[in-house]
């Protein structure tokens, strides 16, 4: 069991992991008590193209993909306060968007090759001394963030009206939190690809939420549940030879099947 | 019992008007409102209650005239933590992950400020609220497992953590029962007596509040009467208004 440590790609793949684990449902239990949850999707096809213009202006494809995704979900944000587009649309709009622009400029940097896999659906396997250095740094700055403004994010996240007459600065809060959801979904890449970031930041989440404790409460059994899901994944797909992002996912989707069936009886 | 100033204003409003976009919901509204006031907010729906409400509390910004919270401009208006809100039934929704304590506790949020993490303190003012309210056994229990007329206590715990001078409340007994809303207005009616507490009350039940408030604002679009609760219900206002079928239940 323990060669699998022998390779240090497999430990970078843990530690980027473990990170991204230990964040995701940090962010993602406030997008999806604020029914929000598309907005991870979004990004994570905003990051796509900024992957894309990384890959082809060759700066590194994930500074490129950070810095598309925070300066997009501002935009977001500014775009859903003005009410000028309805609702989910709007999120649909970048969606597509960037979807169609990161194609577009793949297809200009003639063709589909393996790095774009490795983007679609993480590949730990390949990820650099240096990607994890900027996954830690990043990652302690979420966190950091997290705690210097949880009070806000979870009166906000409850109750905006109430929050706002207490004098809470909602407005900040609003773009802290998405673009907080941006560095997340962006620094996310390399270990489950564009397509399960969300997945990673919603379904950890929406188990805890089955078993109706407290918001503290909360946060911790989806981070517990989704760094169990990331660690397995990983094992699992090194014995089994299957893609790491997938597997992961698939672990954390087993754990909230599983936590449905205890929960109702 | 605490000697209450009741010529100190507090609230003032100086012909205040909103519309949301083309429509006129509330026009040349003034009115005054003292410290140790109970005032009721009655009207037919759609008449602008909770949209004055609102103005006062800052959510809506008025399209002409002035707010004024504790003789500031309300546009300059710092001292937030004066003031506690409880806002309509809020959509606390199932599954939820909020315990009691953790919902009172935020009463206290805007007061430490940012960057300041609860205290001690403030977690035995949390309590204290809870206690106010007859729900500290409560205090660990989830929101959704209380019934509406136990979920309004606490949230009016929240307002309460605040440690505020004037509590604002919007259509609190929507949906309960007679006995629990029998509970709701002795509670209000010990908040206004033994803390001291300025209440805004937004309301249809005119015919409860008019007995227990000590002033009474009839608002449709404009503040059509307010003043003294009892005159307002022998005066040939009130019979006229039930003449038009203006009275909504």
């Amino acid at each position: 069991m323990l060669d699998l440590f022998s390779y240090s790609f497999m430990i970078r793949g843990f530690e980027a992991g473990i990170i991204i684990a230990v964040i995701a449902p940090l962010i993602g239990i406030f997008l999806v008590l604020r029914r929000y949850s598309l907005i991870a999707d979004t990004l994570s096809h905003v990051s796509l193209a900024g992957v894309a213009i990384g890959l082809l202006l060759k700066i590194n494809p994930l500074i490129a993909a950070i810095i598309a995704a925070v300066v997009s979900s501002v935009a977001i944000e500014k775009l859903r306060i003005s009410k000028r587009i309805f609702g989910e649309s709007a999120l649909s709009i970048f969606l597509s968007g960037s979807l169609a622009l990161a194609i577009v400029l793949i297809s200009f940097a003639h063709g589909f090759g393996a790095d774009l896999f490795s983007y679609l659906f993480g590949s730990i396997n390949t990820v650099k001394q240096s990607d994890v250095y900027i996954i830690g740094a990043l990652g302690i700055l979420v966190v950091a963030a997290v705690i210097a403004f949880y009070k806000e994010l979870v009166f906000v996240t409850v109750d905006e009206e109430a929050a706002y007459v207490s004098g809470i600065p909602t407005k900040f809060i609003n773009i802290l939190l998405i673009v907080l959801a941006a560095f997340t979904v962006s620094l996310a890449i390399p270990i489950v690809g564009v397509l399960l970031i969300s997945a990673l930041m919603v379904i950890p989440v929406v188990t805890a939420l089955q078993l109706k404790m407290s918001f503290k409460k909360t946060i911790f059994f989806a981070d517990l549940i989704s760094v169990f899901s990331v660690i397995t994944g990983i094992i699992l797909s090194f014995y089994l030879n299957l893609s790491p992002g997938g597997t992961i996912v698939l672990v954390a989707l087993g754990i909230f099947i599983l936590t449905l069936f205890i929960k109702r009886r | 019992m605490q000697h209450v100033d009741h010529a100190h204003t507090i609230i003032e409003l100086d012909r205040v008007c909103f519309s949301y976009t083309n429509e006129e919901v509330i026009k040349d509204v003034s009115l005054e409102i003292h410290k140790g006031d109970y005032v009721g907010i009655v009207g037919p729906n759609g008449g602008g209650k909770s949209t004055l409400l609102k103005l006062m509390l800052g959510i809506l910004k008025p399209n002409d005239g002035t707010v004024r919270l504790f003789g500031s401009d309300i546009k300059d208006f710092k001292d937030w933590s004066k003031i506690g809100y409880v806002p309509q039934k809020t959509y606390i929704e199932i599954n939820f992950p909020v315990i009691v304590e953790e919902l009172v506790a935020m009463g206290r949020y805007g007061k430490q400020g940012l960057f300041h993490f609860p205290t001690k303190e403030d977690k035995e003012k949390t309590l204290t609220a809870l206690k106010q309210v007859d729900m500290l056994g409560y205090k660990d229990r989830q929101i959704n497992d209380l019934s509406g007329g136990q979920q309004q206590r606490v949230f009016i715990a929240r307002a309460l953590a605040t440690e505020p001078e004037i509590i604002f409340l919007d259509e609190p007994t929507v949906g309960v029962d007679i006995k629990t809303q029998k509970q709701f207005y002795a509670l209000l009616r010990k908040l206004n007596k033994e803390l001291a507490l300025t209440l805004v009350l937004v309301t249809h039940e005119l015919d409860v509040v008019a007995h227990e408030a000590t002033e009474l604002g009839y608002i449709n679009r404009t503040m059509e009467y307010y003043g003294n609760p009892e005159e307002f219900l022998k005066g040939a206002y009130f019979h006229e208004l039930i003449g038009r079928g203006g009275l909504h239940h």
